[in-house]
């Protein structure tokens, strides 16, 4: 076992558990990852590799929607790198290209290279927010933008914690879907 | 937008999340599934004549046996091949055994038959409504599982995760039929059971694409 498999591994259990810090290292580490995988192999594709950052963020909110698929008593990159290759494939299909070029079997080959180079992508958070539903939106406004806690948002927005939890959950999972969708979908 | 600012959106106040869910909601909604298919088929068709009879009873145990060694194998993987990856621990082949060896179990009932009776061990009297029986109330349990598949999982081969959830929905629809199925004998089970609930792989897998991406 590498030491960046232990290393994610061992955050993303805490992260798991609800460490914010844990999660907020493991999801950075991870975008330079996933920025240098789908750099390469949309460049090998014959697509700019601009789309790359848009991939990156679409990854990364799917990732979060299914954290708990994550199953610790397995290795981590694996399951990373299954969900980088399933984004890319339906990225590739989404915008009709061929999918046939994505290798297989490429596990050690993502956490090998990390790009740093951030950009932004073409996602516009205030326009994809605009999609939901107006108490998912408010409870993701004041809970994820504004890092106010549960029981603020919940009189804030008049809703019980339990409800501002499930609306921030399903709220990003649809934001998900909202930012694939972007790009004909 | 920038990726670390979708970073800080998505870890701020971050909850805990418990990874025993992906399997926890798909055998509760597997579950949910089989008692829907267990009411359909009781309100439509009803139990069979003369259940309480030790020979009833011997055949209804070997079809469930049957259908439920085969939901055993699909339950099993369908929960490694919800999550990302899980399908590099799915074997194909071992799903493959609880068929073959229902088909091997059947070889001496027929060898100690007479060849004339063959026809009707095969057969039996109802093979037709085993034939549609079986893939129809398999709709309930795979509409449910699908459902669960969707909310909870994320597979990353969507026709072998399609092909298991429909594997499962036949098995458990096959297990529910055993209950009304006055075909008694070894062959019949082993072939009409066998493909009706391949039957039911097939098309899941042909729909997975469709009904299961995230």
């Amino acid at each position: 076992m590498t030491s960046t498999e232990g290393e994610l591994k061992g955050l993303m259990v805490a992260a798991l558990g609800g460490d914010e810090s844990a999660y907020r290292d493991v999801l950075r580490r991870l975008s330079g990852y996933l920025r240098g995988y789908y750099k390469t192999r949309l460049m090998q594709a014959g697509r700019s590799a601009t789309e790359a950052e848009d991939l990156v963020q679409e990854t990364l909110m799917a990732l979060h929607a299914r954290r708990h698929t994550y199953d610790p008593t397995q290795p981590f990159t694996p399951w990373l790198y299954a969900i980088a290759r399933y984004k890319l494939i339906d990225f590739l299909r989404r915008t009709r290209a061929s999918a046939a070029s994505v290798p297989l079997e490429d596990v050690e080959g993502l956490t090998a290279h990390t790009d740093p180079g951030a950009s932004e992508s073409s996602l516009d958070l205030d326009r994809l927010l605009e999609g939901l539903p107006p108490k998912m939106r408010s409870a993701i406004r004041y809970m994820k933008l504004e890092g106010l806690s549960v029981t603020e948002t919940a009189a804030r927005t008049r809703m019980s914690e339990s409800a501002v939890k499930v609306s921030v959950h399903r709220g990003l999972k649809a934001l998900s879907v909202l930012a694939a969708r972007g790009r004909g979908s | 937008m920038k990726t670390d600012d979708l970073v800080d959106l998505l870890s701020r106040n971050v909850e805990a999340v418990d990874w025993r869910e992906v399997p926890r909601k798909l055998l509760l909604f597997a579950g949910l599934g089989a008692l829907a298919a267990l009411i359909a088929l009781m309100l439509v068709l009803g139990p069979r004549a003369e259940i309480s009879s030790e020979r009833a009873w011997m055949f209804i145990a070997a079809k469930l046996i049957f259908a439920s060694s085969i939901l055993v194998v699909a339950l099993t993987y369908l929960v490694r091949i919800a999550r990302p990856g899980g399908e590099r621990r799915v074997s194909v082949a071992l799903i493959a055994v609880p068929f073959v060896v229902g088909l091997i179990a059947a070889g001496p009932s027929l060898a100690l038959a007479p060849e004339p009776g063959w026809r009707a061990m095969i057969l039996g009297e109802h093979w037709r409504l085993c034939f549609i029986c079986i893939p129809v109330n398999a709709i309930l349990p795979f509409g449910a599982i699908v459902r669960a598949m969707r909310l909870f999982a994320a597979p990353t081969n969507l026709s072998r995760a399609g092909m298991l959830a429909g594997l499962a929905a036949g098995a458990i629809s096959a297990l529910v039929y055993a209950l009304h199925c006055t075909d008694d004998s070894f062959p019949f089970i082993a072939l009409w059971y066998g493909v009706t609930i391949a039957g039911c792989a097939l098309v899941g897998g042909l729909l997975g694409p469709k009904l299961l991406r995230w």
